[in-house]
């Protein structure tokens, strides 16, 4: 189902099919296109293939924005091994909502992806890890795949072309750090989702320490259209080096928030006022975080951008998932601080020491600060913590913690000081602070 | 070897091998980077991020722990950035760390507090609650308390990977995250305190030495385990005369930091209130207290008596005394008392397989060689539960040198976990089942063999040539049960041998009798027991016998006696001892209990009230062990090694040793990881472990260890 209207400014590629009857069905999506870039793939040489999907400027949809092509020619191919491609849907960073309608309205696209990944890397064996809270989609999916399995679109000597593949999913329990490629691959193999020691990456020893191709759900799915529509077309969608479209998760205090397509480098403020029918109430805009909760919040003047990965790096962000969270005047950063940081030292896993203490230590500062409890260091405090946590930590979840934080601190440094203003401990040195009752 | 790669750190430049990790390469050349999870031979986890370097050209610090060396390579290993990282990390350490040093066992030599005074912060800037849990028991032997641990993974990898026990892992995430037993809430394992040991912290402590004392009020006494032939090193702590510890934190010696249950725990029978302080003389059919000139000249009359109207005496030594207590034993039995009737309980057909190899020249396996070996087969043992240093050295070749492991065995054994073939069989058929891992044994480029008693006599020949026929190099380990059974062989505690093989019936010395033909002989006039406990399941055939007994407890050979010596423990003791691989170790007396005499001292008084003291010589130690070096083969080791607390390895002799075994005479106590023969008896910690490691094992059939 949708949940929200398309909008006119949308290019819709990865989402064609939304909104069909039946769509996730294999006769729906043979009939509107579906497997036609397999069975070209199919007749290709895993290089040429790999030499599209490098033209297309295609680059990892889960946050990072790796160029998909390289990563994908990293896969020693001729490993005596088994070789497995992995769909990463563990989609849980706040503000992100994109992998979701991906696989609820078009289910048999991510698996076509799967499949040209698996041609390329003589991989016949596909994972789909999809998060535990995402319950209904795995209904969604094995229905496909079994769908797809009775058509012969998996299985064995896939429609003649020789190519076996098969594709399960398995759930996630409920943890954030399980969207760490790494610690994916260890909940996939049952055991504890913590992040492994990289190098070796998974291209190398992934999945049972095996050769493994591992992408977000958007990234397989953006493969077939790559490949119908040849490479240098799907790139010009976009701008340079950032080929393509992408779904965005516009939410917060906009008037249509929802999931919409756009090319890639679409301006930040037309997206809000153009795609999203303007700012809430007509109220001003404050803030914006761009791309899921772990990426540095823009302040409005700075939101005239192009939203694509090297523009958003410039700006000392991340285009990261896509989540973009629009903030007007009302809003309280000192809240959106502490619901960031309750989110970080909830999901850090706790195997290093700076994540697992420092995302507690702010959590516990930023509540005493809300509560009226400041003290006039702890904006200094906030701010030096999270930098002691940044690039230190074993994953990136600890940096996902402290970049936000650390913004937020420097950007809107005024608001946290007026809550210390406010508190009766506000002078207090740390020494002078009384001990809580019960500690 | 590979070419080494130049690299500079901190403006010096060093080489090393490919592969090596940074943090190795920092530590050699003298620059410490701090760390709390590394752990040298255990696996890469980079969790607590104190190991931080500055590589020229990274972006971000690196971890030393997990970073290989390459050519060319700028590593800064102290700079003002680092130092506040690190101080940054412990800050973040300690923000719910109960700071209780004043009450830790640990204090005084943890990590964390040295960590601490090397970086951290003076004044506290958290402000906020810390979140506590509770301290747990998880076994009678194992404490944690979560609060004080930083979670380096230590426990976890050392049980996991070090014992293959798997009994740890972790619960919870994040700030709440805790170390657990993976079943339930106590621990079902070996309880061989490894996670204890290498806690870098508080969190883990025994129950043996919590809250006893503090590291500096000890002495610390480097020795070697008194229990099995492994013959482990071990650093006990004393004070006042009372061992409180025992450990091997500096990882030196044969075992690295390796000790088991009862090298850790079970040093209590020494502070045993059962224990004899005084010498005891049968009055009216009871044993009664006496001094001990009244002893010893008691004791001396009988001795001198029954030699002088020829009497028949027999004599027993012990595989738990030291090698100069044996020697001089024996010496004092041929040349004072002139019976050739010396015998210990043997334990394993040494002799048949020194025999079977004599001439060749690195044929028996030492400690390391387990350790190194591409392949090693295992016959008719459990090693984790019998010989649990053999084991851990077995494993950690499996891990960190792919070590192919096979195994013939009454039942499943923990060896399976990683060996290449598991083969099971009836005792005594073990091998029956050789030919089947021909083709894969002599594929191998070389390989140790470990059996059991249960391969003795032609059974062992059969074994050596089913070795030569391989064609590759193999060298042999024949498990013995005690800390010195291999050295009271070789010291010619058995009427077959003078020390050092030499055949007794070519010297003259005739008609010796065997221990059960001692303990069946009608006609025994005078029993003396040193250390042993031969009536433990039997009893003395002649009922006139004058029974003297040197022991540290009332056993049943010692209430037989009509004289008992309190003797010294081996904790209580200089010389020397030789373990399960040939490897003399010397001993340093750590403590020493009011009323007890070294074996070695009683030995030499008896001596002296018999006036043989100018024939045999002075009763110490050095001395002694100077006569053994001139007079046995294969023992002229270099002092130094052993001075140093290093392991000297002795030779098989040279030429055929002429005399058989009788292996009817060898059989193995077959104790298991929670009982030592006597000595396992009085422990109380080691009667308070007697669960069932069983959920170790598929099948509890294995463990039936019944007592023969």
């Amino acid at each position: 189902m949708l949940y929200n209207e398309p909008s006119p400014h949308e290019v819709k590629v990865l989402t064609q099919r939304f909104g069909l009857p039946n769509s996730t069905t294999v006769d729906t999506y043979v009939a509107n296109e579906g497997f036609q870039a397999f069975m070209k793939a199919a007749s290709m040489t895993p290089e040429a293939i790999v030499d599209e999907i490098k033209k297309s400027n295609l680059r990892g949809r889960g946050g990072a924005g790796f160029p998909t092509g390289m990563k994908w020619s990293f896969v020693p191919r001729n490993n005596p091994k088994p070789k497995y491609v992995v769909v990463n849907a563990d989609e849980s960073e706040p503000g992100t909502c994109k992998d979701r309608p991906l696989m609820e309205n078009d289910p048999l696209q991510l698996i076509e992806g799967m499949m040209i990944a698996g041609l390329v890397v003589d991989s016949h064996c596909g994972y789909i890890y999809i998060r535990g809270e995402y319950r209904y989609l795995i209904d969604i999916m094995d229905r496909a795949i079994e769908d797809a399995y009775a058509k012969g679109w998996l299985g064995k000597n896939i429609q003649g072309t020789g190519f076996d593949f098969d594709v399960y999913t398995h759930t996630g329990a409920g943890a954030y750090e399980c969207g760490e490629e790494s610690a994916l691959l260890e909940s996939l193999e049952g055991k504890r989702g913590v992040p492994r020691i990289r190098p070796p990456f998974p291209a190398v020893a992934g999945l049972w320490r095996c050769p493994t191709v591992l992408n977000n759900v958007e990234t397989y799915c953006a493969v077939p259209s790559i490949l119908r529509m040849g490479g240098e077309a799907w790139a010009n969608l976009g701008t340079p080096r950032n080929g393509g479209t992408k779904l965005f998760c516009i939410s917060g205090h906009v008037n249509k928030p929802g999931v919409y397509e756009l090319p890639m480098g679409f301006n930040l403020i037309r997206m809000i006022e153009d795609v999203a029918g303007g700012m809430r109430g007509g109220r001003k805009l404050k803030a914006v975080i761009p791309g899921g909760s772990s990426c540095p919040i823009l302040r409005a003047d700075e939101c005239d951008i192009p939203m694509d990965f090297d523009s958003l790096k410039n700006a000392r962000s991340m285009l990261g998932s896509g989540g973009v969270m629009v903030m007007d005047e009302t809003t309280d950063m000192v809240q959106i601080a502490l619901r960031i940081m309750r989110f970080y030292q909830h999901e850090s896993c706790g195997w290093c020491i700076p994540c697992r203490e420092g995302t507690l230590w702010l959590k516990k500062i930023l509540t005493r600060v809300s509560d009226g409890m400041g003290q006039n260091n702890d904006p200094a405090l906030i701010h030096e913590l999270a930098n002691n946590m940044l690039g230190r930590t074993f994953c990136p979840l600890g940096d996902a913690a402290a970049m936000p934080t650390i913004a937020l601190v420097e950007k809107f440094r005024d608001e946290f000081e007026a809550y210390v203003r406010r508190s009766p401990m506000a002078d207090l040195t740390a020494t002078e602070t009384p001990v809580p009752v019960g500690a | 070897m590979a070419d080494l790669l130049k690299l500079t750190i901190d403006g010096i430049p060093v080489e090393a091998a490919p592969g090596t990790l940074l943090i190795d390469l920092t530590r050699r050349i003298g620059k410490e980077v701090p760390a709390f999870c590394y752990y040298d031979g255990l696996s890469q986890v980079a969790a607590c991020r104190m190991c931080l370097v500055e590589i020229d050209g990274m972006p971000k610090l690196m971890t030393a722990c997990t970073q290989p060396v390459s050519e060319g390579m700028v590593v800064r290993t102290e700079t003002p950035t680092l130092t506040k990282a690190r101080k940054g990390t412990l800050e973040f350490l300690l923000t719910n760390h109960p700071l209780d040093c004043p009450v830790c066992d640990k204090g005084g030599e943890c990590e964390l507090q040295d960590m601490v005074f090397r970086y951290g912060a003076s004044e506290s800037r958290y402000v906020e609650i810390k979140h506590h849990h509770d301290e747990q028991q998880w076994s009678p032997i194992v404490y944690f308390d979560p609060a004080r641990c930083i979670l380096c993974y230590r426990c976890v990898r050392v049980c996991s990977e070090g014992m293959g026990v798997h009994a740890l892992g972790v619960v919870q995430r994040g700030a709440y995250a805790e170390i657990a037993p993976n079943v339930g809430d106590h621990l079902n394992c070996d309880e061989c305190g490894m996670c204890i040991d290498i806690c870098p912290v508080g969190a883990l402590t025994s129950d043996t030495y919590r809250y006893q004392t503090r590291p500096w009020e000890m002495d610390h006494v480097a020795t070697i385990c008194t229990h099995c032939s492994g013959g482990c090193k071990t650093t006990l702590g004393v004070r006042n005369d009372e061992i409180l510890r025992a450990n091997n934190r500096d990882r030196s010696g044969i075992n690295g930091e390796f000790l088991c249950v009862k090298a850790r725990f079970a040093f209590d029978f020494n502070e045993s209130t059962e224990r004899l302080t005084t010498p005891l003389i049968r009055k009216n059919g009871k044993l009664e207290p006496a001094s001990w000139s009244e002893a010893l000249k008691f004791a001396a009359s009988k001795l001198k008596q029954t030699r002088d109207s020829g009497g028949e005496i027999g004599v027993v030594g012990s595989t738990r005394n030291t090698n100069e207590e044996n020697y001089y034993l024996q010496k004092f039995a041929r040349q004072v008392l002139g019976t050739n009737s010396v015998d210990h309980q043997q334990s394993g057909d040494v002799i048949t397989l020194l025999d079977a190899l004599a001439g060749r020249k690195d044929a028996l396996a030492t400690a390391d060689d387990l350790y190194q070996s591409k392949a090693v087969l295992v016959i008719g043992t459990d090693l984790a539960q019998q010989h649990p240093l053999i084991h851990w050295q077995i494993r950690a070749n499996w891990r960190h040198h792919a070590a192919r492991t096979y195994t013939i065995s009454q039942g499943p054994v923990r060896e399976d976990q990683h060996s290449v073939a598991a083969l099971q069989t009836d005792p005594g058929q073990e091998l029956q089942a050789l030919p089947q891992l021909r083709d894969q044994l002599a594929a191998e480029p070389e390989l140790v063999i470990v059996f059991g008693d249960t391969v003795k006599g032609a059974g062992i020949r059969e074994l050596v040539a089913f070795g030569d026929s391989l064609g590759i190099p193999v060298k042999y380990v024949s498990l013995v049960d005690y800390v010195n059974s291999r050295g009271a062989l070789d010291m010619g505690v058995t009427p077959f041998f003078q020390p050092g093989y030499q055949s007794a019936a070519n010297a003259g010395l005739k008609g010796g009798k065997t221990l059960p033909q001692i303990l069946d002989s009608g006609s025994l006039n005078l029993l003396w027991v040193v250390n042993a406990d031969p009536l433990e399941q039997r009893t003395l055939a002649s009922e006139e016998a004058f029974v003297i007994v040197q022991d540290l407890f009332l056993t049943e050979t010692a209430k037989r006696a009509d004289v008992v010596f309190p003797s010294a423990s081996l904790y209580e003791k200089q010389g020397t001892v030789t373990n399960v691989f040939g490897q003399v170790q010397r001993l340093q007396r750590a403590a020493q209990t009011m009323g007890a005499k070294p074996d070695l001292e009683i030995i030499g008084l008896l001596a002296k009230e018999l006036g043989a003291a100018p024939q045999m010589g002075p009763w110490m130690a050095d001395k002694v062990f100077a006569e053994i070096r001139e007079t046995v083969a294969g023992y002229n080791i270099p002092l130094p090694v052993i001075a140093t607390g290093g392991a000297a390895q002795t030779q098989a002799p040279a030429e055929a040793l002429g005399v058989a075994n009788d292996p009817s005479l060898v059989r193995s106590a077959q104790n298991t990881l929670f009982t030592s023969g006597t000595l396992g008896k009085y422990s109380r910690k080691l009667d308070s472990l007697l669960e069932s490691p069983g959920a170790l094992y598929q099948d509890m059939g294995a463990l039936e260890l019944t007592s023969q």
